[in-house]
C-alpha cells in the first residue's frame, strides 16, 4: 500500500471570470521512501495540488489517502494528528519564517503545539535538528532576518523535520536560491531522506532539479497530469509532446537551435479549451485533439500519459 | 545537475533587530524627543498630583479672578469661585491621561478582537463585522459619544467606555486589513500546516506582524480621546466631581473677554498633550515603516 493515494482530486476556486480549476481530477501515489518529482510551468497547478495534499487548500473533490485514511473529507480539527506525519517546505525561504520569532521558538513552537516532551526534551530536539541541518546552536537565538537564503532554507527544513513526519512536500524549495547554495540544499534533502525515511513530493519547474531528485516524475499541464514515468525512462522517451517541449527547453551548448519549441502561452485555467488543454500550443495537434480529451492511458510499464498522439513525433496525416 | 559539496555560505552581515534599529530611528527625531519629555512631565505631575496640590482642587481656596503672578501662593491664579487654576491644571492633568489612555486601551481592545476574526477567518463572518463596523463608523461618533454619556451617569468610567466605543472601529479596520493581507504569507501557511490552532496563529503568529501600524494609530487615539473627554466637560457632560481641563475651559467660556486666562491655560494644555501625542505617533510611525516613510 502507498504511504500516499490521491485519487480523482479536484480544486477548484471561485472566482467572478468563472471556475478557476487549478487542480481538475489528479491522481498519483507516492510509496513509503519514493522521492516523486512533479513538474510544469507556473500556473499549472501545481503548488495547489501540494496544498491540497496537505488539507491547506480545500479539496473540492476527490480522495487523499494517507496511511489508509481518506484525509480529504476529514474535519479542520481531526487532521492534527496528520499535520505531524505530513509537512511541507516552501519556496519562499523570506516569507515562511515569521520575522517576529526567534529561530527557537519558531522550531520548539511545532512540539509543544503537539504537545511532545517537556521543556527539557523539547530543547533537545530543537538543538539536534539545528545542528543536523547544519546551523550552529548559536543560530537559536536569532531572527530569521539575520540568515541568508540558503541558511533560512535549512531552518524551514529543520521546521518541517521537526515532528518527524513521513511525507514532506517540497513546494520549489530551492528555486529562490543562487545556484551554488541549491547543490547545497538539494544536498541535505537526500541526506535527511536516507536518514529519516522521507517520501517526498518534489514540485519544481526545474527539469535538471527534479531529474537528480526524483525516482518517478509526473509532469502536470493545466490541473492535470498530462505524463507520468520513472525518472530514466520519462527522460529517454518522452511520449507526450509537452514533455517533450520541456526537456527541449533545457539549454543544451551542443544543440545549435535553440528556438523555443513551445509557442503562445498556458490557457488561463478559467476557460480551458476544449478537447485536450495541449492543443492549442501542441506541435502534433490534429482534429480529434480539438474534440476528445484524452485520457492518461498506459503506454508502457509504469510509463503512462493522456495524448491521442503518444509518442509521435510529427503531425499524422489527416485522415 | 552535478552535485558538489560547496564551503558554507558566508555569514550574512545582521542589520539590526528591528526594535532596536526603530528605536534608534524614533530618538533621532527631535521633535519626538521633545514630544517624548513633554509627554513624561505631564505624566509625572499627574501622578504627583495629590503630593503637589493635598487639597480638592475643586475647593474655594482664594479670592476670585486672582490673575496669574498676582499672588505667589496662587502662580496661575484663580477662577471665578475663588479656585487655584494650578491645582485645577494639575488634576486635569490625572483625568485627561487617565481617560485616554483607558479609553485607548479598551478601544484597542475590542478593536483588535472584532479585525482579527473578521480579517483572519474572512467569509460570512467577515461579512458580518464590517457591517457592525460600518454602522458605528456612519454614525457622527461626537453625537454618539453625547448620547451613550448622556444615557449613563457622566464618571470618569463610564466616559471611558463611550470613547472606547467610539474609538474600536477605526482600530478594527486598520487590524482587519493587516491580517487580510498577512493570512496569505508562507508563515501563516506553514503555522496552520503544523497544526497550530486559530488562537495561536491569530495572537502568536500574524498580531506581533500587525502591530506596528496599531501602535502608531494608539498615541494618535490617545490625543482623540482627550479631545473628546475634553469636549465633553466642557459641555457639562464631564464628571462634575472632578476637575478636568474641558471642565475649566468650559467654566471659564463666560469670562472669555475678562479673565480669558482661564480658558487660555487648560487650552494650552490640552494642545500641548495631544501636539506631542500626535508628534510621538509620527515619529513611531517613521520608526516603524521606514520604507513607506521614505516613500511619502
Amino acid at each position: 500500500m502507498p504511504l500516499l493515494s490521491v485519487a480523482d482530486l479536484h480544486t477548484h476556486f471561485p472566482t467572478p471570470q468563472g471556475t478557476l480549476r487549478a487542480v481538475d481530477g489528479v491522481s498519483l501515489t507516492v510509496a513509503k521512501g519514493e522521492s516523486v518529482g512533479l513538474v510544469g510551468e507556473s500556473g499549472c497547478g501545481k503548488s495547489t495540488l501540494g496544498k491540497t495534499v496537505l488539507r491547506l487548500v480545500p479539496p473540492t473533490s476527490g480522495e487523499i489517502v494517507f496511511a489508509g485514511e481518506d484525509i480529504a473529507r476529514l474535519p479542520a480539527e481531526s487532521l492534527k494528528p496528520y499535520r505531524r506525519r505530513a509537512q511541507m517546505i516552501f519556496q519562499d525561504p523570506f516569507g515562511s519564517l515569521n520575522p517576529r520569532h526567534t529561530i527557537e521558538s519558531i522550531l520548539t513552537a511545532p512540539l509543544y503545539v503537539h504537545g511532545i516532551g517537556d521543556r527539557a526534551e523539547r530543547q533537545k530536539r530543537v538543538a539536534a535538528i539545528i545542528e543536523r541541518v547544519g546551523l550552529p546552536l548559536s543560530a537559536l537565538s536569532r531572527y530569521p532576518h539575520e540568515f541568508s537564503g540558503g541558511q533560512r532554507q535549512r531552518i524551514g527544513i529543520a521546521r518541517a523535520l521537526i515532528l518527524g513526519p513521513d511525507l514532506v512536500i517540497c513546494d520549489e524549495p530551492v528555486s529562490a536560491l543562487d545556484l551554488s547554495i541549491q547543490a547545497q540544499i538539494l544536498n541535505l534533502l537526500v541526506e535527511m531522506k536516507r536518514e529519516f525515511n522521507l517520501s517526498y513530493l518534489f514540485i519544481s519547474h526545474d527539469l535538471s532539479v527534479i531529474r537528480y531528485f526524483a525516482d518517478r516524475v509526473l509532469v502536470m499541464y493545466l490541473g492535470r497530469i498530462v505524463e507520468s514515468g520513472t525518472g530514466a525512462d520519462l527522460w529517454a522517451r518522452p511520449l507526450h509532446p509537452y514533455t517533450r517541449a520541456l526537456i527541449q527547453a533545457i539549454p543544451d551548448p551542443s544543440r545549435r537551435r535553440q528556438a523555443a519549441p513551445l509557442g503562445g502561452d498556458i490557457a488561463s485555467p478559467q476557460d480551458l479549451p476544449r478537447g485536450c488543454r495541449f492543443h492549442p500550443r501542441c506541435p502534433i495537434a490534429t482534429a480529434v485533439c480539438a474534440e476528445r480529451d484524452p485520457a492518461l492511458e498506459t503506454h508502457a510499464p509504469g510509463h503512462q500519459t493522456a495524448c491521442h498522439h503518444a509518442g509521435q513525433l510529427t503531425r499524422p496525416p489527416e485522415a | 545537475m552535478a552535485i558538489v559539496e560547496l564551503a558554507p555560505e558566508a555569514p550574512v552581515v545582521a542589520p539590526a533587530v528591528g526594535t532596536w534599529r526603530a528605536l534608534r530611528a524614533f530618538l533621532r527625531n527631535p521633535a519626538a524627543v521633545i514630544a517624548t519629555l513633554f509627554l513624561l512631565l505631564v505624566t509625572l505631575i499627574a501622578i504627583a498630583a495629590p503630593l503637589i496640590y493635598p487639597e480638592d482642587p475643586l475647593s474655594m481656596v482664594a479670592r476670585p479672578f486672582l490673575w496669574p503672578g498676582q499672588n505667589p501662593k496662587f502662580p496661575l491664579g484663580s477662577d471665578s469661585l475663588g479656585r487655584d487654576v494650578a491645582a485645577g491644571l494639575v488634576w486635569g492633568a490625572r483625568i485627561s491621561l487617565v481617560i485616554g489612555i483607558a479609553a485607548m486601551a479598551l478601544g484597542v481592545t475590542i478593536g483588535i478582537v472584532v479585525g482579527a476574526t473578521a480579517g483572519y477567518f474572512g467569509g460570512r463572518i467577515d461579512d458580518a463585522l464590517v457591517r457592525l463596523i460600518e454602522i458605528f463608523q456612519t454614525t457622527p461618533s461626537f453625537l454618539m459619544l453625547v448620547v451613550l454619556v448622556a444615557i449613563a451617569e457622566p464618571r470618569v468610567e463610564s466616559i471611558t467606555v463611550a470613547i472606547a466605543l467610539v474609538t474600536w472601529p477605526t482600530i478594527a479596520r486598520l487590524v482587519r486589513a493587516e491580517f487580510r493581507s498577512l493570512r496569505e504569507k508562507d508563515f501563516v501557511t506553514a503555522a496552520r500546516g503544523l497544526g497550530y490552532g486559530h488562537a495561536r496563529i491569530i495572537f502568536i503568529e500574524i498580531l506581533p506582524n500587525a502591530l506596528p501600524p496599531i501602535i502608531v494609530t494608539s498615541s494618535v487615539i490617545v490625543a482623540s480621546a482627550i479631545l473628546m473627554e475634553s469636549a465633553l466637560s466642557f459641555m457639562g457632560l464631564g464628571d462634575p466631581n472632578r476637575i478636568s481641563w474641558g471642565s475649566m475651559i468650559g467654566a471659564g467660556r463666560e469670562m472669555l473677554r475678562t479673565a480669558w486666562y482661564l480658558t487660555l491655560i487648560p487650552g494650552i494644555a490640552i494642545v500641548l498633550t495631544v501636539l506631542a501625542l500626535n508628534l510621538i505617533g509620527d515619529a513611531l510611525n517613521d520608526a516603524l515603516n521606514p520604507r513607506l516613510s521614505a516613500e511619502r
